[in-house]
């Protein structure tokens, strides 16, 4: 194997590790190596992404808002992270005096580390994940849903009243949104009859469609309600400065403010990389540029998810908790079991006739996008009309 | 397979060391002078935007919040059955549909029920 072949696919790396490690460690330590090997290429990934995540923000949310953003550390403001970084790392730490102490210094530590366990199961490309589960959706749907302990372990522990609302309303909005998510997956599961993430990529690449194309409603309800559960401006009414100042993370200050900060782009990062891995095609390549490596090509599919969700952030205004609820409860969740019922069918009509048969794939992504375009248009007229009469 | 859950256990090892060594790091700056530490009545002070404030904050709460978590439970409860279904559509057939369609239509009984008793409105 040469050079290139190790750099289109890094797992070819690992491969190599343990072969050298085999021949000199007993079982275990070569055991121990990988998963180190693992863990250090998941912050490699990670710690650089994060802050081009920071600085990607920063840079296009004041684009939007007609002003510069930083601009001053280094050329284009690319080090302003890292002088962020260190500027917290060296501010002092409050605990307010009524404070409850151990669940305010636990709260932060809590929210980063079901953020950062979702990396295990995310398939940079082929062979490519750290811990190739085969539960891998259900795991990051349950992993995921944790953080809302954390947050409301850190508005309860402040003792502030607007700590307390803040967390209140992030638990609340959690726990709706994660209903029509956790339904709109269902119908991926459906289609790749697996809940590995390799898995469901392959069945993609393997059929030749991403499951957007037969899934554009499921797409629709889970982009919405995952951007829900990550608390950014649309949906920040936990965080909302005009009403509740910082809500949950009013008390905290320096290295453990910046956790929380750290916590929601983690977040945003593993949600555009289920996004991609789900609906997108993960590592899949485009025909013409399919000599750069599957995994470049997932990265890539990351950031351009994430830029979605900064122009979300640069555009809609923040909504009201009526309509935020509203929303999860009367027009995601009824769409997304509709949805499960429409695709359960289609599947099994794919599994009834061959598999192989042309027509099946371009009749079922024209049927779902006219029943989405259909059902999202008539569910609007219904809340329009309903507001008429009220 | 186990060896996986192993990976996932290892990793889960480091998410805590993580966030943990930051704020140690944080509060060793302490002793090379970088960090501050002039603790102040006021600094330690609830922040209400000035105000003092009134009574302690862990205060009766809407009842909304508590409706949308048991709302929440049964949805929760009755997706994670749908979960292992969802994988065994293929050969569970016409038949394993139709049980699910019965199984859903009861809960979405309940949901349209809620929904004309006004368990979905924010008041």
């Amino acid at each position: 194997m040469n050079l290139w072949d190790y750099i289109y696919n890094l797992a070819n790396i690992r491969d190599r590790i343990t072969d050298w490690a085999n021949g000199l460690f007993v079982g275990w330590v070569v055991y121990l190596l990988i998963a180190l090997v693992g863990i250090v290429a998941i912050l490699i990934f990670l710690v650089p992404s994060l802050m081009a995540f920071i600085w990607i923000e920063r840079r296009l949310v004041g684009r939007f808002q007609v002003r510069y953003g930083p601009n001053r550390v280094g050329p284009f403001g690319i080090l302003q992270p890292v002088a962020d970084a260190l500027k917290v790392l060296a501010k002092e730490a409050l605990t307010p005096a009524d404070a409850d102490k151990w669940v305010f210094w636990l709260a932060p530590v809590a929210i980063f580390v079901p953020a950062l366990l979702v990396y295990a199961v995310l398939p940079f490309g082929p062979r490519m994940s750290f811990a190739d589960l085969n539960i891998g959706i259900l795991y990051v749907v349950a992993i995921s849903s944790l953080s809302a302990i954390s947050v409301f372990m850190a508005g309860w522990s402040s003792n502030n009243k607007f700590s307390l609302l803040g967390a209140m309303r992030a638990v609340a909005q959690m726990v709706s949104y994660e209903v029509p998510m956790v339904l709109s997956i269902l119908g991926v599961i459906m289609l790749a009859g697996s809940l590995q993430m390799s898995h469901i990529v392959q069945e993609q690449l393997d059929r030749n469609v991403w499951f957007i194309l037969i899934q554009p409603l499921g797409f629709m309800v889970y982009f919405i309600s995952a951007v829900a559960e990550l608390n950014r401006t649309p949906t920040d009414i936990m965080e909302a400065e005009s009403e509740i100042v910082a809500g949950y993370h009013t008390e905290y200050s320096g290295m453990k403010f910046s956790l929380f900060y750290l916590a929601e782009y983690t977040n945003a990062l593993a949600v555009s990389a289920i996004i991609s891995t789900l609906f997108f095609g993960g590592w899949g390549t485009a025909p013409i540029l399919d000599k750069l490596p599957p995994w470049l090509w997932f990265i890539a599919k990351i950031y351009f998810f994430f830029a979605i969700l900064v122009w979300m952030r640069g555009t809609l205004p923040r909504l009201r908790i009526d309509q935020l609820m509203g929303f999860a409860w009367k027009f995601l969740l009824p769409l997304a079991l509709i949805n499960l019922f429409v695709t359960g069918a289609e599947v099994l009509v794919w599994e009834e006739y061959d598999l192989a048969a042309g027509w099946i794939i371009p009749s079922m992504v024209i049927i779902n996008f006219a029943l989405a375009g259909i059902l999202i248009v008539a569910w609007t007229k219904l809340f329009q009309l309903r507001r008429a009469w009220a | 397979m186990l060896a996986d859950y192993g990976y996932v256990g290892l990793l889960l090892i480091v998410a805590i060391l993580f966030p943990l060594s930051t704020i140690i790091i944080s509060f060793l700056f302490r002793y090379i002078r970088v960090r501050p530490e002039k603790p102040d009545p006021v600094k330690a002070s609830t922040y209400e935007c000035g105000v003092e404030p009134i009574g302690p904050a862990w205060v009766q709460f809407n009842f909304r919040y508590y409706l949308y978590a048991l709302l929440f439970v049964i949805f929760d409860v009755e997706t994670v059955f749908l979960y292992p279904w969802a994988v065994a559509l293929r050969q569970l057939k016409v038949f394993g549909f139709i049980e699910m369609v019965i199984f859903m239509l009861i809960l979405v009984l309940g949901y349209i029920y809620g929904w004309k008793k006004k368990a979905l409105e924010w008041k």
